[in-house]
Formats: structure tokens, C-alpha cells, sequence
């Protein structure tokens, strides 16, 4: 068996060469110093590979154009099994790859590995870290939700301002007028077609050049012998790599990667924020002012990355230890207080208030759909703590029945008269009555007929402002002259779609003095608590068009 | 790694670690990323809204073993859309007023075939399937019997669900 093996692997490595080649390449010889300081490059090549692999996963379900990329992102997040994992995976990888490959630079500007005759390496690390960031623009446009698209315009807008180029630049990003589908197209093409083929030939040229020049020997390393890259090195490299591989499974499982609403190009509320590792870019620009602002969009970050390819060239000592590159350490250690002091400005400004009244669109939205009396029945079902005895969407305590399979069975009148006396329905039954008037009973009622299996997690998933907005709505009795969700009347016009016709103040301020903004209307004022205002205001913002 | 070479056999022992390890690791890593991925593409996508019920059409008109095509709009779900589409049925009542909707492709290759009323008999011009207006292969390459529509009638009028594979249920 073993000779036969043995006679394969020979046929095979006679007519291509590929056992000569690996263990050319695994026998490697490196310094004596090697070690874990030096895994990062296997451990970026490994996230890059994580990255084709599952961004071709999501191309698989994934419709690139403006009208189906944010349909096709949520049927993969709400309706494949794995959807989610599969884009927690590339998202968070982006992040992951961009945090390796800086450690990596980081590792090799410490200890001075790009010093002659390895300047070369050192370039083309940098060419591959503005590769890594262009992944993260081109990639961030493509959900096409609210913040890809707010986020586009800002960065085609900084492109626009560069010197000489901007007019250029903006054309080759499809920018000209607005971020629209020749944007996207360039943006997509770029993110899947023209940057993972370039990567792959800077990753080989990287990996050729380090060959070439052998792995960076330290101080000393000269009069140790060497050792083969095979297994201890590999071994090293390959626990690093499970370890990162672990941290971004986690992150991918437990951490949420939130989708926001279909871009709008109309909505003029939206706050811009970019991704975290473009944050510091993002709070050095707004040190700059006016005809200064080129300065902090293009000038400082062109100057950053020129005095990164330079490096090799400003610095041409002679290799120390590491623990006596004293003005490395200094650079490094100033570069990570800026950037974080950058950064954690960027998150400070950050406005909080609004993130609580988002909407999840990673998640089902059925919800969406319900009538306000049945979404104020689900603010009845929260507010009685219904889920402290039954079961809805597999949450909650199984004392009483599991209202998803069981309350399809009965009619309204039933659970009225349940919820009124429970044991006069159910003889036995230790359930207490529900201390609520009809009308709020009726509401309860209407939303347990809407339960099934199909949609109990969904419904549960409906946000607290909705609920409470809706309920504001049906004590409120709005349903008597507005339409909402087919449901209501038409003596008012219907709410449906507010969002696109009214300015969410202008709604507020109506609710007070309704003749005063639209003479002549017969809505009466109403006088609501901040909070009611809001929680109402923002549900029917909420409601779909 | 040590610069003094340890004793032979310790060092192999110590060898075959971290080859193992290594392809352990390897394993495990490939597994987290291959079982997800197959699970994403192979699990068929939750089941949305069951299948809505169509109109199709009056049926007292109906002559008894004389199909008439059918057509109606039917909503199709296709992966992240839902289309609107045009589709047609073959509808026969016979002696006894049942009613059946077949599908209106051929079960061989998928051909549409058409009510041929000189000899009484479904014809697919492609291949020369012949069927009875019971949805029987009379001949030709058709593997089994004319696929059908579930159906519910509402007083006169016929609504159509699913299609089922002929010769899977007998109805």
C-alpha cells in the first residue's frame, strides 16, 4: 500500500513537479530567530482566503444591481439556513483582515524587516494593505441600504476633491451627479472582478519576494544554523490562524450585523457614518475647514500613505534588536495613541438616540404588515406578561399551552370570554384573568389569530417603539378616520407612506395643532407625552409604503 | 525550536505533534467553513406564505371530455421575488362531473401539447406523446401520466393550488 502510494506521488511529481515544489517551499530554511512574532502574513492570506470563499457563498444568492442587491442581502439573511452566519463571516473577516494585516506591518516595521535588500516586500505590503481598504469601500455600497448608500456619497464626494484627479476619479466611480446604478456596477465590479485577481498576484509577489530575500533575520541570527519552515514554523502559523479563525466564528455567531432600510436618496435626516477602521479618517476631516478640508481628504491621507512606501528609504540604519529600535516603538506607539484618540472622538459624536428606534431589516419584518390593533394586541401580550406562562416563537415558559400552535384553533369570542374567566372556558385552567377592557381584549384577540408557526419569531421581533406607537395609535382611536395597512377608514388620509410625503417635525407638530398646519383639516389636537409622540411618530414612519 | 538537537526519538515523537496538530487544526477549521456552506446552499429557503388559491374560471361551460385551456395569473415565488405570471391549465370534466386542471407541459420533456379534437386525445407535438382526456399516456415517450393541479371548486367557479407530479396521487 505504502510502496503504491509512494510510486503515485513519484508518477505525479515526475510530470508536474508539485512534491519537488512543496517541499521546496515547506523545507525552507529560516533564521534561528523565527518564531511568533512572524504568523501574521499566513494569518492575512488565510482571512483573504475566508473572504473569496464566502463573498463567492453570498454571490450565489446575491443580485447585484440598486433594484435587487437589498432584497436578495435579506432573502439570504431571513430565509437561508446560514445566511446570516455566511455574511457575519465576510463582514466581520473584512474587519479581521484589516486589524492582521496592520499587526503584520506593524510586526515588520518594528523589528525593521524592510530594510535592504527587502524595500521591495515592503512596497508591495503597502500596495496590499490599500488593496485590503478598497475592499472595504467597494464592499460597503453593496447591501444598498441606507448606509451603504449615505456612505458612498460621502466617499465619491472626498474622491471629487482631490487635486487635479478629483473630475477624473469621479467618473471612473460612476459618481458624476449621484451614487446610482453605474456606481454600483463599478463598485461591485471592482469589489469581485478586478481587486481579488489583483490580490492574489501581490500576495504572490509578496510571498516570492520574501522567498527571494528569505525571512528577515534578526541581529545575531548569523552565527546560529537554521531551521526548516516545516512543521514548527507551520505549526505556529496554523494555531494562529485556528485562534483568529476562532475569535471571528464567535464574532460571526454572536455579534449582529445589522441591515439597515432600502437605500433612500431622499432622506435627508441620514447621519453618514463609516466603517470603524475609516473612522479616524472621517474625525480628521472635520478638523478641516472650508478651503482646508482638501487638506484633511486628501492631502494628509496621500502624505500618510507616500511616508508608508518611503519608509524603507528614511530609515536605512543597520538591523538592531527590536528591544533597541527605541524611535520605531515611539512611532508606532504615537500612530496607535492618534488613531484611537481619533477614533474614540468619532464614536463620542456618534448620535445614540436614533439607533434605538431603528429597524432590523436582517431579521423578519412580519410585523410589519400587522394592523395597529393587532400590533397594539402584541404591546396587550408584553405589558400582561403573557410570555411568563406561555410559549410564542420557542420563548417564554411552557406552563400554560404554546399559544403558536393552539390559538389557531379558536375564534375571538372564545379568547375574549378565556381571557375574562379562564377556568369558565377551560375548567381547571390556573390561569388569572386578564384585568384589560374589550377593546384592548379584542386587540389581544386579533393578534393571537395572526399567530402560526410561520411567524411567531417574527412578530416577536417587532421593536418596542412600534409596539408602544401602536398602541398610543389605537387607544388613541386613529383608526376611525386613517387607514393603515389596509385597516381603518378613509376620512383622514392614509398613513401608509407618511414617511415620503411629511417631515417627521411637521408630523410632530400636527399632532398639537393639526388646522394650524393643514387649514382646514377636522382632526382634532391631540395632547401627547413626549414619549407617546415619539414612539407613535416613529412606528408610522415605520409602516411600509 | 531548540538549537541542540534533542535525542532522536524524542524529536520524531515531538515531529509527529506538531504534524498532527497541524492537521487538526486544518480539519476543523475546514469543517466549520464546509458544513455551513453546504447547509446555505443545499437547504431548500424557508417556506414563505403557503400557496395562495387561483381563480381560474367558470366551469358550468364545461362540455363533458372536451378540455378547454385554461388561463389565469398565478404569483410564482423565485428566490427574493415574487413574479406574476401567466400560466394555463387543461381543464376536462368528465361523464360524471368530476373535474381535473392538468399542467399543461408534456411529462417527457417539458413540451406544451394541445387538445387534438379529431382523434379525442392530448397530443405533444414534440415527440408524439399521446394522452387521454384522463391524463393516461396512451403512447409515445411520456413516462407517466399528465401532471394535475390540486383544485377546489367554488360553487361555479374552479380555483387551482399546486401542481402535483401525475401518478403520484391518485384522485
Amino acid at each position: 500500500m505504502k510502496a503504491r502510494w509512494r510510486g503515485i506521488n513519484e508518477w505525479l511529481d515526475h510530470r508536474t513537479g508539485i512534491h519537488t515544489a512543496v517541499n521546496k517551499f515547506l523545507y525552507e530554511e529560516i533564521p534561528a530567530s523565527s518564531g511568533w512574532h512572524q504568523v501574521f502574513g499566513s494569518v492575512a492570506v488565510f482571512l483573504f482566503l475566508v473572504q473569496a470563499f464566502t463573498g463567492a457563498l453570498l454571490a450565489f444568492n446575491y443580485a447585484p444591481t440598486p433594484g435587487d442587491a437589498y432584497n436578495s442581502l435579506r432573502y439570504i439573511l431571513t430565509e437561508l439556513t446560514g445566511g446570516k452566519l455566511i455574511r457575519g463571516l465576510h463582514h466581520w473577516g473584512a474587519s479581521m483582515m484589516i486589524v492582521v494585516v496592520v499587526l503584520h506591518m506593524v510586526q515588520v516595521f518594528l523589528y525593521g524587516a524592510y530594510k535592504k535588500p527587502r524595500e521591495a516586500t515592503w512596497i508591495v505590503g503597502v500596495v496590499l494593505l490599500l488593496v485590503t481598504l478598497a475592499y472595504g469601500l467597494t464592499g460597503y455600497l453593496l447591501p444598498w441600504d441606507n448606509r451603504a448608500y449615505w456612505g458612498t456619497v460621502v466617499t465619491t464626494q472626498i474622491a471629487a476633491q482631490a487635486p487635479v484627479l478629483g473630475p477624473y476619479l469621479t467618473r471612473l466611480l460612476g459618481g458624476e451627479g449621484a451614487v446610482g446604478v453605474v456606481t454600483f456596477a463599478r463598485f461591485y465590479g471592482l469589489h469581485v472582478l478586478l481587486l481579488p485577481p489583483a490580490t492574489l498576484l501581490l500576495i504572490g509577489l509578496h510571498v516570492f519576494l520574501v522567498r527571494k530575500h528569505g525571512v528577515a533575520p534578526a541581529p545575531g541570527d548569523d552565527a546560529l544554523p537554521k531551521k526548516p519552515f516545516y512543521p514548527v514554523q507551520v505549526f505556529k502559523d496554523t494555531v494562529a490562524i485556528f485562534v483568529a479563525f476562532a475569535v471571528l466564528l464567535t464574532l460571526a455567531i454572536v455579534a449582529r450585523v445589522p441591515l439597515e432600510q432600502l437605500a433612500d436618496p431622499t432622506d435627508t435626516s441620514y447621519i453618514p457614518r463609516p466603517e470603524w477602521y475609516f473612522l479616524f479618517l472621517f474625525q480628521t476631516l472635520k478638523l478641516f475647514n472650508g478651503p482646508l478640508e482638501v487638506i484633511g481628504s486628501v492631502v494628509l491621507p496621500g502624505v500618510a500613505v507616500l511616508t508608508l512606501i518611503l519608509v524603507p528609504f528614511l530609515d536605512r540604519t543597520a538591523m538592531v534588536k527590536v528591544t533597541r529600535r527605541t524611535v520605531a516603538i515611539a512611532v508606532v506607539l504615537l500612530a496607535a495613541i492618534g488613531w484611537s484618540g481619533l477614533t474614540a472622538a468619532a464614536v463620542m459624536s456618534t448620535p445614540k438616540e436614533k439607533s434605538v428606534l431603528e429597524i432590523d431589516y436582517s431579521a423578519p419584518t412580519d410585523w410589519l404588515q400587522l394592523s395597529p390593533q393587532e400590533m397594539a394586541g402584541i404591546g396587550y401580550f408584553r405589558h400582561e406578561n403573557c410570555i411568563s406562562c406561555h410559549v410564542i416563537g420557542g420563548r417564554g415558559t411552557p406552563v400554560g399551552p404554546d399559544l403558536t400552535k393552539t390559538a389557531i384553533h379558536k375564534d375571538a369570542a372564545w379568547m375574549i370570554a378565556h381571557f375574562k374567566r379562564p377556568s369558565a372556558m377551560r375548567p381547571g385552567s390556573s390561569m388569572p384573568p386578564i384585568q384589560l377592557n374589550d377593546s384592548q381584549l379584542n386587540a389581544l384577540a386579533s393578534f393571537l389569530l395572526k399567530l402560526n408557526e410561520g411567524n411567531a419569531t417574527a412578530l416577536d421581533n417587532a421593536p418596542d417603539f412600534a409596539v408602544e406607537g401602536a398602541l398610543v395609535y389605537q387607544q388613541n382611536r386613529c383608526g376611525a378616520c386613517h387607514l393603515v395597512n389596509g385597516v381603518g377608514m378613509k376620512i383622514g388620509p392614509p398613513l401608509n407612506g407618511l414617511a415620503k410625503r411629511q417631515s417627521r417635525s411637521w408630523v410632530e407638530e400636527h399632532f398639537a395643532a393639526p388646522d394650524k398646519l393643514s387649514p382646514g383639516s377636522i382632526m382634532p389636537p391631540y395632547k401627547l407625552s413626549p414619549k407617546d409622540l415619539e414612539n407613535l411618530t416613529s412606528y408610522l414612519f415605520a409602516l411600509p409604503e | 525550536m531548540q538549537t541542540v538537537p534533542s535525542p532522536r526519538s524524542d524529536g520524531i515523537s515531538r515531529r509527529y505533534l506538531f504534524v498532527g496538530a497541524i492537521y487538526g487544526l486544518w480539519a476543523l477549521i475546514s469543517a466549520a467553513l464546509g458544513i455551513p456552506a453546504l447547509i446555505y446552499l443545499l437547504f431548500p429557503p424557508k417556506a414563505r406564505k403557503a400557496e395562495e388559491w387561483v381563480e381560474v374560471g367558470d366551469i358550468t361551460r364545461l362540455v363533458p371530455n372536451t378540455p378547454v385551456e385554461m388561463t389565469f395569473r398565478k404569483n410564482r415565488v423565485d428566490g427574493w421575488k415574487v413574479t406574476s405570471e401567466k400560466s394555463t391549465a387543461w381543464v376536462v370534466k368528465d361523464a360524471s362531473n368530476r373535474v381535473t386542471a392538468f399542467g399543461p407541459q408534456c411529462t417527457h420533456l417539458g413540451c406544451a401539447y394541445h387538445w387534438d379534437d379529431a382523434k379525442s386525445e392530448f397530443l405533444c407535438p414534440c415527440h408524439n406523446s399521446l394522452f387521454r382526456a384522463d391524463g393516461k399516456v396512451v403512447s409515445g415517450p411520456a413516462p407517466r401520466p399528465l401532471d394535475r393541479y390540486e383544485i377546489k371548486v367554488n360553487g361555479t367557479r374552479l380555483l387551482i393550488g399546486r401542481l402535483n407530479q401525475g401518478g403520484e396521487k391518485k384522485s
